[in-house]
């Protein structure tokens, strides 16, 4: 099977530093890696290069399939009920966030205008929307600030159901994620 | 494409920002007469222009909302993960702005025109003229809201960037109420326009992925 994302000596420079350099690491199905480093290392950088939102200054990235992101954006109309808001992402992902939702135990509050929500709740929210999406890889910035332990325990499930059933995850987070067999990546 | 032209007429509709260049237009149409004086002749001969300053500057409104809010919380970020160009979101946002405050526009030039006094032909020269002109105003605040995205207190920057480039809907757009002159400036009007309307999504696409790096 070949790789869900392969970086081949990916170097970042963001405002003209070199925030890391000469990073290897690939992710085939099934696989996670675990993005750690301080603060200002370059882990929010290296989810957005992934994602292709950042342009690479050296190396090679490869991509095959698609992707899924969670960072800081909730990228949820404000006005909308949770359940349009993301419907609205359902429709163009081609799938139904409901039992995403339920899945991060959001059910009863699909009819909550987002701008109702919790800091906590809209994370899972977001993370509905990674679930929801069907793509095969996630990419997951500081996915459990803001969650509880409820939250933490749902999402956990979440990625190792999303892993066994051929996905492939990369987080990066500075608090404590139970991520089975993830590949270190630490940045400095 | 329709998902995201629906959601733009969505917001501009929710927010009551759909109303509020209409509002403005209305204003400045109720307003010139009282600072010209009731003198129906001369009221006839500058409502033209004075309408289409009023419609240009309603069209600009909204240039702090068009793409800023949606930069600021993921949201483009989120579309181009799933692979949607930058210049489809553009072109999305620009046929939903233009949606959003053209045609209502251009039913406020009735009750505008009558405020001021325009005869019937002069209206139907202005009618034709946003007919036209909208969707460069529409284009041209699309591009000046995506180069200014990102940036603090742009207010300002925003109107230097635009004026210019506003001059020449303007000049032709008003140079439509002159009966002389028409129909050279609505060619000229809609060459401005359809020029806008070409390089914004393009421009603005670009400027978009600028702003992430």
């Amino acid at each position: 099977m070949s790789a869900l994302l392969r970086f081949v000596s990916v170097t970042c420079v963001r405002g003209g530093r070199i925030l890391f350099g000469g990073l290897d690491f690939t992710l085939e199905a099934g696989e996670a890696a675990l993005v750690t480093g301080p603060n200002g290392a370059g882990k929010s950088s290296l989810i957005r290069m992934a994602a292709g939102l950042l342009p690479i200054a050296a190396g090679r990235l490869e991509r095959d399939g698609a992707t899924a992101l969670a960072d800081e954006g909730l990228a949820l109309d404000m006005k909308l009920t949770l359940r349009r808001a993301l419907a609205f992402w359902g429709g163009l992902d081609g799938g139904d966030p409901a039992p995403a939702m339920g899945a991060m135990g959001l059910s009863r509050l699909a009819d909550v205008p987002v701008a109702m929500l919790s800091t906590g709740q809209r994370k899972r929210a977001a993370l509905a929307r990674v679930i929801a999406s069907g793509a095969p890889l996630w990419l997951l910035d500081e996915p459990v600030n803001g969650l509880d332990s409820d939250g933490q325990a749902r999402l956990e499930a979440a990625m190792s159901a999303h892993r066994a059933g051929g996905g492939a995850i990369i987080a990066a987070s500075h608090q404590p994620l139970a991520l089975p067999r993830a590949k270190p990546v630490t940045l400095s | 494409m329709t998902a995201l032209i629906l959601r733009e007429l969505r917001l501009a509709a929710t927010g009551g920002h759909a109303l509020l260049p209409l509002v403005f237009f209305l204003l400045v149409a109720t307003l010139f007469p009282f600072a010209i004086g009731p003198d129906a002749p001369l009221l006839a001969r500058t409502g033209g222009g004075a309408l289409w300053v009023a419609a240009l500057l309603a069209g600009l409104l909204p240039v702090d909302r068009l793409i800023e809010p949606d930069r600021a919380a993921g949201m483009l970020d989120q579309l181009a993960v799933r692979g949607i160009a930058e210049e489809s979101v553009a072109l999305a946002k620009l046929i939903g702005h233009w949606l959003s405050f053209g045609p209502p526009l251009m039913l406020a030039a009735f009750p505008a025109a009558a405020l001021m006094k325009l005869p019937g032909e002069i209206l139907l020269r202005v009618e034709l003229g946003l007919l036209a002109g909208t969707p460069g105003i529409a284009a041209l605040t699309l591009t000046v809201a995506a180069l200014t995205s990102g940036l603090r207190n742009t207010g300002a920057l925003a109107g230097l960037l635009m004026l210019p480039l506003a001059v020449p809907i303007l000049i032709f757009g008003a140079g439509m109420s002159d009966p002389a002159g028409s129909a050279g400036a609505l060619k000229l009007l809609a060459a401005a326009s359809l020029l806008l309307v070409a390089l914004a999504p393009f421009a603005a696409g670009a400027a978009i992925r600028a702003a992430r790096s």
